[in-house]
């Protein structure tokens, strides 16, 4: 690693002052404000879609459809649906973290095309301007999925306006995983190799790979429904001479490989934590960055498993569930590495570390879950129950989000030089862990005794299972809405960072908090392994701080 | 050091080679993905010609072989314009006539194509009830056929227009090129960025050209 230069940073050459002006935020294309952009655009399509949310579980507290129509309520879900997918969890960790971090991790002055990551962010603005508008208007009751032939055929409402959103911002995936391939390749520091690199760039390339071959699949088949609506093309009407089902798998030919666009980053992140919280080697390092790899190969060889009740061949059903169960084994590989990398590490339970603990306790009951809706007999029972949607907010929203949380308390310093609450951070992060099992987990037990998903009434006998679901969607709002504030206050009363303050490796926490606007005052250098603990205890520390009041954050 | 020197703050990259590396592989991706976006299609096409064999068989023959066939020479002949192009631009002593000249010609070839494709093949298919939309009912009732006929017309519409979209940017280089906008040999690789986007629409219509006209 090279000697990080000693000098402090002038003002100016820090990237969040380095220009002043609006126009210069609207023209930047320095990666690390595209990423402040997407970040501010991404809380704003959260707050979007939890209101979707916070409707759909006021309406199930009564087994009655009382609170709002059966067609305002499947409009609800849409909203909820597709805002969540395609406008939140798809570009969540790759636009903001990914964005922030690539460069600063490989020691990159930026990413390999700056303009292209600007544009990105403005063809996402606009593909989410037209679902926004499609909503406004007053929405649609398709379901994120789109399932022809209603959506092709029967539904009212602004259904090609929304479609066109989608398509539109899926050129946003594809820019963003163009760039981040091309910098992975072309910009890591002298003496960095594929084997140096920090595991977070191994998960962000393999999504890219995702993002860049996936993401057409869905463009061509969102274009398919819209030929079909507005010219009477008839691909998957059967009265027009369509296939429904060839709507089915083409569209999860996408969508089953984007649920990995939304976890493959959360693992990135969380190897991070993990290594880093617990002062420690990751163990089995060429493991991690390859199961990465086989994940997202994996990833587009089950999309039939979203369709064992749809009518396709027995054999069919049989290889696709085969095939899902193969992707446990390269995931469970994650989760030993990093058990074992707990083991004998030296843990400090701050912030960051207790969203990571919580993450894999989510992702492990999610990932087993899914293991559940694989095998074929159990799926028909269970197909298109609560058990599906609580199966998936284990690993979209539990995982996912949680990391992602985890990863911006991680970084937060870095990002903006500041350090939070810690004791606020830590009560977050319990009180996410808490909400989230309360609202989800009670809807395995609905789906499993047979709450179809998508229904606004139900069976009285369901009350009690639903009001303990929607009782903690109050402690979840506690638990995303407080670091908000705690992290907004940081920016004026935080203390200074520091460089390092969790005294962690990688080249991102050589240079200054906030990085100054070419990330190092020096292009950086890499020599040793990926991960070179311990940073700062045995060995001298190797960044000399000028305020760093807790190097160590004890629990 | 301060590297305001370098206010647009666009480039990266230490040396040029890498840059052009880069590029060069960032175009390699973007055609990817966007012969994905044709894969979606020639799976479909194909689920088609194995679950309905006959209709798939009855549809195709209502293509017009001869038109593609043509069609399909039209565009090999482009595509050699464009090799013999963009290896003019990269060589020694580059000839920015003969360049603007092939690129010209394969634009041109584009166009023709276009011209075929939709003034004639589409009119007839048109007339013979094939296409959906305001023309007679379709005629062949063998279930699958309506399917692949709308597939047919999806996937050449959508080539259809990236045809479009490569004769211009074609055209677009010859014209810079003959101007002196793009400089050679500076430039050369811009140039053969834009020969390779005109390759990928040739090989999908090669792709597209069997699966759709060769059906038996
Ligand atoms: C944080 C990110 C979240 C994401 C990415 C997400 C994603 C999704 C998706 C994709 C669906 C399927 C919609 C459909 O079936 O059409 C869904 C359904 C649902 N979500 Fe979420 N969700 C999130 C948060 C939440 C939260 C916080 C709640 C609870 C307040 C919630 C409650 C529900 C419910 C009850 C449904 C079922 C709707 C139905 O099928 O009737 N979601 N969510
Ligand atoms: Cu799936």
């Amino acid at each position: 690693m090279t000697d990080p230069s000693q000098e402090r940073p002038s003002r100016s050459e820090n990237f969040w002052t380095a220009r002043e002006t609006a126009l210069s935020w609207f023209l930047t294309t320095d990666h690390k404000r595209v990423a402040v952009l997407y970040a501010l655009t991404l809380i704003a399509t959260f707050a979007l879609g939890s209101v979707g949310a916070a409707i759909v579980r006021l309406e199930l507290i009564t087994p009655a459809g009382d609170l709002v129509s059966a067609e305002a309520y499947n409009r609800a879900f849409t909203l909820h649906g597709i805002v969540m997918v395609f406008f939140f969890l798809v570009p969540l960790i790759p636009a903001t973290l990914g964005n922030f971090l690539l460069p600063l991790m490989l020691g990159a002055k930026d990413l390999a095309f700056p303009r292209l990551n600007l544009a990105s962010w403005y063809v996402f603005v606009i593909g989410a301007g037209l679902a926004v508008a499609a909503i406004a208007m007053g929405g649609l009751e398709t379901g994120w999925t789109f399932y022809t032939p209603l959506s092709s055929v029967y539904a009212d409402g602004y259904v090609t306006l929304a479609i066109l959103g989608v398509f539109v911002s899926g050129f946003a995936s594809i820019f963003t995983g163009i760039n981040f391939i091309v910098t992975t390749h072309t910009l890591r520091a002298p003496g960095m190799g594929w084997f140096q690199m920090p595991l977070f760039v191994w998960g962000m390339y393999a999504t890219s790979l995702v993002m860049v071959l996936a993401t057409p699949v869905l463009a061509v088949t969102l274009l398919l429904v819209i030929a079909e609506r507005a010219f009477g093309i008839g691909v998957f009407d059967p009265a027009i001479g369509g296939d429904p089902l060839l709507f089915q798998h083409l569209f999860w030919f996408y969508s089953h490989p984007a649920v990995y666009i939304m976890i493959l980053p959360a693992l990135g992140v969380m190897s991070e934590l993990v290594t880093a919280g617990s002062h420690n080697r990751i163990f089995g390092y060429r493991f991690v960055a390859f199961s990465s790899i086989a994940i997202a190969v994996l990833s587009f060889l089950v999309w039939g498993h979203h369709m064992f009740t749809s009518g396709q061949s027995m054999y069919g059903g049989i290889v696709f569930s085969f095939l899902s169960f193969l992707v446990a084994v390269p995931s469970a590989v994650k989760a030993y590495n990093w058990a074992a990398t707990l083991y004998k590490g030296r843990i400090t339970l701050n912030t960051p570390f207790l969203y990571a603990l919580s993450f894999i306790g989510l992702f492990v009951f999610g990932g087993l879950t899914g293991l559940v809706l694989a095998s074929i007999a159990v799926d028909v029972h269970v197909h298109d129950t609560y058990f599906v949607v609580a199966h998936f907010h284990y690993i979209m929203v539990g995982a996912a989000v949680t990391a992602f949380m985890g990863g911006l308390h991680f970084w937060w310093p870095k990002i903006t030089g500041r350090l939070f609450n810690e004791s606020l951070g830590r009560f977050s992060a319990v009180m996410l862990f808490l909400g989230f099992n309360l609202t989800f987990f009670p809807q395995f037990v609905l789906g499993y005794l047979g709450m179809p998903r998508r229904y606004h009434e139900y069976d009285p006998d369901l009350q009690i299972w639903n009001v303990l679901s929607s009782a903690g969607v109050p402690m979840l709002a506690v638990g995303y809405g407080l670091p908000l504030l705690y992290l907004g206050w940081s920016l004026k009363i935080g203390e200074k960072a520091g460089r390092n303050p969790w005294n962690a490796a990688g080249l991102e926490w050589t240079t200054t908090s906030p990085p100054p606007e070419h990330n190092f005052p020096e292009p950086p250098e890499w020599e040793g392994p990926a991960y070179p603990y311990p940073v700062g205890e045995t060995e001298e520390p190797q960044v000399q701080e000028e305020a760093q009041p807790k190097p160590e954050r004890e629990a | 050091m301060k590297r305001a020197a370098d206010p647009s703050g666009l480039d990266p990259f230490e040396d040029a080679a890498t840059r052009l590396k880069a590029q060069r592989m960032g175009m390699w991706l973007f055609l990817a993905s966007e012969a994905m976006i044709f894969a979606g299609l020639f799976v479909s096409i194909a689920v088609v010609r194995v679950v309905w064999p006959d209709g798939a068989v009855e549809a195709s023959a209502r293509l017009d072989k001869g038109i593609g066939t043509a069609n399909t020479a039209i565009l090999l002949t482009s595509s050699l314009l464009v090799a013999i192009g963009s290896a003019a631009a990269k060589a020694q002593t580059p000839r920015k006539g003969l360049v603007a000249a092939a690129f010209a010609g394969a634009a041109g070839l584009g166009l023709a194509f276009l011209a075929i494709k939709t003034g004639i093949e589409y009119r007839h298919e048109f007339h013979a009830g094939l296409i959906p939309g305001a023309g007679p009912a379709f005629p062949i009732d063998t279930p699958g056929a309506e399917l692949f006929f709308n597939l047919y017309l999806a996937a050449t519409g959508l080539h259809a227009i990236h045809v479009a979209i490569g004769a211009a940017v074609l055209a677009g280089a010859a014209l810079a090129v003959w101007r002196g906008w793009l400089k050679l040999p500076a430039n050369a690789p811009e140039v053969e960025f834009c020969g390779l986007y005109w390759h990928l629409v040739d090989v999908i219509w090669i792709f597209l050209f069997p699966v759709l006209y060769l059906v038996n």
